[in-house]
């Protein structure tokens, strides 16, 4: 058994147990923490399969971004464990059993001879980077999309904040409805006293 | 001779996708373990399109796993905000607390 296979099965066992885990975990907190470990797996298998770019991509995107948005929400939420929790012995069974089901299934038409494709002859040629041959493909013929990826980004920026903002309501500000409808009276007063003498 | 295939790959992405399956089955309740699963599951889909680049040749699978990237991202960062949301009027994330609108 060579290193590379070597690397392969171990890497696996980690992101299986790490998803498994992710599902089974009581705490969403460690949860999410060990969804950050199956990204990361998952970054080392990438690499393996010589997609440096994507391996990075995934831990820069993911593990820095995604879920550190994740560990932030789950932790500003004061959630009932238990109450979330219920349900889950009763649905085990059956999902359990349609879980090996779906890899039985999927092991024997993934496993058969017609998918035993060897490596192919390297993608990009010696001496040019995976990052750079990308990057080229992307703005050659996938400029529309990488546009459009652009655009959906943006969509998500705007209606995350959109969603959660809340107005103004700490700074000082004029309510326009009110200042049309303000009269003299409300802004003057003018007292009667009688006058003080020496 | 020992040797990784393309099937090595496409069944780990296979075992991922039914582990999140069954993870979706079982935290039904929770809306924000229900978006890790998602997460797990676009990550299966993911390493599927990175074996079948490599095996196959072609770079345009690793372009597609970009652009998943890309939606992944967005994808969670708006759940995550109608999460907000939605904990902040009903002071629950309770699947079962959400069906006001049911006739």
């Amino acid at each position: 058994m060579d290193i590379q296979t070597f690397v392969f099965f171990f890497l696996s066992a980690i992101l299986i147990f790490a998803s498994m885990r992710v599902i089974t975990a009581r705490n969403p907190v460690h949860a999410a923490l060990h969804l950050i470990l199956a990204f990361f797996t998952c970054g080392g298998i990438w690499a393996l399969l010589q997609a440096e770019f994507l391996a990075i991509a995934i831990i820069l995107v993911y593990v820095g971004a995604v879920m550190v948005l994740f560990l932030f929400v789950v932790m500003m939420l004061d959630i009932n464990i238990d109450r979330l929790r219920e349900g889950f012995w009763n649905y085990l069974p059956l999902g359990a059993m349609l879980g090996i089901l779906m890899v039985m299934e999927m092991g024997l038409v993934l496993g058969s001879k017609y998918f035993q494709v060897p490596a192919a002859d390297a993608l990009v040629p010696a001496g040019v980077s995976n990052t750079k041959s990308i990057g080229t493909l992307m703005f050659t013929d996938f400029v529309y999309p990488f546009e459009l990826a652009s655009l959906i980004l943006l969509v998500g920026m705007i209606a995350a904040i959109v969603l959660t903002y809340r107005g103004p309501k700490k700074s000082k500000y004029t309510n326009p409805n009110q200042q049309v409808f303000v009269k003299a009276k409300d802004r003057i007063r003018v007292l009667q006293m009688p006058v003080e003498k020496d | 001779m020992f040797t990784l295939t393309l099937s090595h790959f496409l069944i780990l992405g296979a075992i991922l996708f039914a582990i999140s399956v069954v993870g979706i089955f079982l935290n039904r309740k929770n809306l924000l373990v229900l978006l890790m699963t998602i997460e797990l599951m676009l990550l299966a889909v993911n390493m599927n399109f990175v074996a079948f680049s490599h095996f196959l040749g072609d770079l345009s699978g690793q372009i597609f796993v970009f652009f998943i990237l890309t939606v992944a991202a967005a994808e969670s960062a708006i759940g995550l905000a109608i999460l907000i949301v939605l904990f902040r009027n009903l002071k629950s994330i309770h699947v079962d607390d959400l069906g006001s609108l049911k006739g």
